[in-house]
């Protein structure tokens, strides 16, 4: 018996570039489908940077799940094959791989003031194409549409301005062009 | 059951058992409860399906793997809800990491009690979701029909795992329409079975100019059915490469041949795993670079190139890259890989591969697996080779449960056919081997059945054997007797600087007494001298038997590849042959 001395137990990996991938996972709407696809992110220590579910074909119960996740290059294959595996899955696209995706995404901005930071807001809100969809004399909420860091950017002019709070839809992606998933 | 349309009306729990039928499932492994008594109803009214009552639910479900298993068919199980279900969950994950076709129906309470903390209420599919490949909770009566047999085709078909069908009480009591078996068009899932035929050509390709190839077959192939054993033959055989197998690929090649260098991976053979880290062209069949295959994942096979066939996209490149991925199942894809080899006019290079099985047997002249014999007490390794000796010309089926007498058997149990050997892989359940047996043996009523178990394991499903008594299955359970949760001593060894903590055996029951209690028979055997006439004694014996083989309390397994290292940094015993040119410089600092 010849062991050496020091331990046998191996060191944890050394870290790779992290990337960040838009997927859309068409997925039969069926109950539990949803905790499928995250129990699979949240068992295989995947990360969800966004989520967006919604039924998008009622006739054939089909929903769109767009998932924004990060990792290595060969995490985000693995996740790709390991959402592809789950019985309701039918397709599984990365939007980012394909490159010539549209990504959107909703926010409503609660902003609260009075005097020059409401005019501000408003002057700025239009220079954003922000949409006024609710006001009371001391508050705006605004409804913007578009990328994220359109919507990120928009949310920073607003903080000292008398930001309140936000809501976001989390992002949606489509493919240009005549072709469907 | 009477009536043979087609279509008819039944209860939910006449259809469960109906389409058990339809599917032509001759056993079920089951324990009965409140909330499946509608279907045990059921069962006690008929004589098609035979429902065999195990002492625990674990116990069904590693039953039905071990018959699965032996079988190639879908094994089934049938549980109550709340603490039925949970106790299956095991067996289930055990099947899904092994990749067995299991159906397991599940009692729910009524599904207007369903989310009120009812009485043996649990959320099934919430629990069993990860550990299964798909699982149902049936809410309407008019989807009953179709969810099972869809449970099924999945469970059965692409990589096979474990399906859970949850069925709530007052659907078991529901009448509805039942309709047979037919194809389903399940639109999200298709499992690909022929490969994609440029990327075979560039394996044969890569084949075909190999110098130092090597064949790394799984338990994908042993899935995949005796045909793809019987291709994989056939491929070795014209190619003339060496071929290695993980623990779950044992039998998929007959071990007697000249060209299987033995099992690799973390207590594999030296020649296999010194292959696997030499070689240029590896082919890696049904298998998944598992990390007790791998080692240290940086330093495995580094100038290899590898061809990964499997049926299962995410197994390939998920822990290691490879060069030619084929996506399908290994027996389609071995076909096209033999007509192509044949058709191709290919000519190997016979002088590399000259040198390269010189270096092989090389390695193999070192005897990694040579242990010091004693005629004071008994080796393990010892006891398996004359288990073997004793029993290879008979028909027989060998269970294990988890640990050092498992790796043992891996060892010197001489595997020729597939089908033949029933262990936990990926997950090691402690406590698989005595039930498994339970369900092969029902399977292969004619056939020996041997679970080589060591004392720890397998007194965790001891229960188990009341079983076994009830059914008159004479399963023989081998028990390396050395009073320590064996794998558990060595890593404490080698990695814990000799602190035993909790892993001496305190307390062992009398296990001659034991199998008296369970109305089997008791045999003890502690001196080397005794031990044919106790085996030929146990083989004789038409009822269970629990063999007690008292081994040697310190033998360690080797060799080993602790984790987290390379292929060639083995710890070898100390009774193989020391040639110090069968190993690389580097891997001389090592070992």
């Amino acid at each position: 018996m010849n062991a050496p001395s020091t331990t046998h137990y191996p060191a944890a990996p050394t870290a790779q570039k992290l990337e960040t991938h838009t997927l859309s996972v068409l997925v039969d709407n069926e109950p539990g489908v949803l905790a499928r696809v995250i129990g699979l992110f949240a068992g295989r220590g995947y990360n969800i940077e966004s989520l967006t579910v919604s039924e998008t074909e009622h006739r054939q119960h089909l929903s769109l799940i767009t998932i924004v996740t990060t990792g290595t290059p060969m995490v985000i294959e693995q996740i790709k094959h390991q959402l592809d595996r789950l019985v309701p899955v039918h397709h599984v696209v990365d939007m980012t791989l394909a490159g010539n995706a549209i990504e959107r995404e909703l926010a409503m901005v609660k902003v609260k003031g009075k005097g020059d930071n409401r005019v501000e807001a408003l002057r700025l809100a239009d220079a954003f194409r922000a949409r006024v969809i609710d006001a009371t004399t001391e508050s705006f909420v605004f409804e913007i549409t578009g990328a994220t860091d359109k919507i990120e950017q928009f949310i920073n002019l607003m903080l000292p301005l008398g930001l309140v709070e936000v809501a976001r839809t989390g992002i949606a992606a489509i493919m240009r062009g005549p072709e469907g998933m | 059951m009477k009536g043979n349309v087609m279509t008819r009306e039944m209860t939910g729990a006449e259809m469960v058992i109906q389409a058990l039928a339809d599917q032509n499932v001759e056993h079920v492994f089951g324990y009965p409860g409140g909330a499946v008594l509608p279907i045990y109803d059921a069962i006690f009214s008929q004589n098609q399906v035979r429902h065999i009552l195990v002492r625990h639910e674990q116990g069904a479900v590693h039953a039905a793997e071990g018959y699965a298993r032996s079988t190639g068919k879908v094994g089934c199980v049938l549980v109550t809800s709340g603490p039925g279900a949970t106790n299956a969950v095991t067996g289930l994950t055990d099947a899904l990491c092994d990749s067995i076709p299991i159906v397991c129906i599940t009692g729910q309470v009524p599904t207007h009690l369903i989310g009120n903390d009812a009485f043996q209420e649990c959320d099934t599919v919430g629990i069993t979701r990860p550990c299964t490949k798909y699982n149902y909770l049936v809410k309407r009566i008019e989807d009953l029909p179709r969810v099972l047999h869809e449970a099924f085709h999945i469970a059965s078909s692409g990589r096979p795992g474990p399906v859970v069908v949850d069925v709530p009480k007052d659907i078991q009591f529901a009448k509805g329409v039942y309709s047979k078996p037919k194809d389903f068009p399940h639109t999200g899932y298709k499992p690909k079975l022929k490969g994609d035929m440029d990327k075979i050509k560039q394996a044969i390709d890569l084949m075909a100019h190999a110098k130092r190839p090597l064949f790394y077959t799984g338990g994908g192939v042993v899935n995949s059915g005796k045909a793809a054993c019987d291709l994989l033959r056939e491929l070795v055989k014209l190619t003339g490469y060496p071929i290695t197998s993980t623990l779950m690929g044992l039998g998929a090649f007959p071990a007697a041949d000249p060209k299987w260098i033995g099992m690799l991976g973390m207590h594999g053979t030296l020649e296999a795993n010194m292959a696997m880290h030499d070689c240029d062209v590896m082919i890696c069949i049904g298998a998944r670079f598992d990390d007790r295959i791998t080692g240290r994942l940086d330093a495995f096979s580094p100038g290899s190139k590898k061809i990964h066939v499997d049926i299962d996209p995410s197994s390939i490149n998920k822990n290691v890259k490879a060069d030619v991925p084929i996506v399908g199942d290994c027996a389609h894809v071995l076909e096209d890989m033999i007509r192509l080899w044949r058709t191709g006019a290919i000519h190997p290079d016979k002088k590399s591969l000259q040198m390269w099985w010189t270096q092989i047997d090389n390695w193999r002249s070192r005897k990694s697996l040579a242990y010091r014999s004693s005629n004071d007490v008994i080796k393990p390794q010892y006891a398996i080779q004359r288990l073997y000796e004793l029993t290879k010309d008979k028909d027989v089926y060998i269970t294990t449960e988890v640990g050092q007498h498992q790796m043992w058997a891996a060892q010197f149990y001489g595997f020729q056919e597939p089908n033949r050997w029933m262990t936990s892989g990926g997950l090691g359940t402690m406590g698989y081997g005595l039930p498994a047996s339970v369900g092969v043996q029902l399977a292969h009523p004619k056939s020996l059945v041997i679970d080589i178990a060591g004392e720890a394991s397998v007194l965790m499903t001891m229960q188990e054997l009341s079983t076994a008594v009830q059914y008159r299955l004479p399963i023989k359970i081998f028990i390396l007797n050395n009073n320590y949760m064996g794998m558990v001593r060595q890593w404490q060894e080698l990695l814990h600087g000799g602190r035993y903590a909790e892993s001496y055996s305190e307390a062992l029951p009398d296990f001659v007494k034991l199998a008296e209690a369970y109305h089997a028979h008791g045999i003890r055997c502690a001196k080397p001298a005794d031990l044919d006439r106790a085996i030929k004694e146990m083989i004789a014996i038409d009822k269970p038997v629990l063999f007690d083989c008292v081994v040697d309390p310190k033998e360690n397994c080797f060799p080993m590849i602790p984790s987290g290292r390379a292929h060639n940094e083995m710890l070898l015993g100390d009774a193989g042959v020391s040639a110090e040119d069968a190993i690389t410089e580097e891997g001389k600092v090592m070992v």
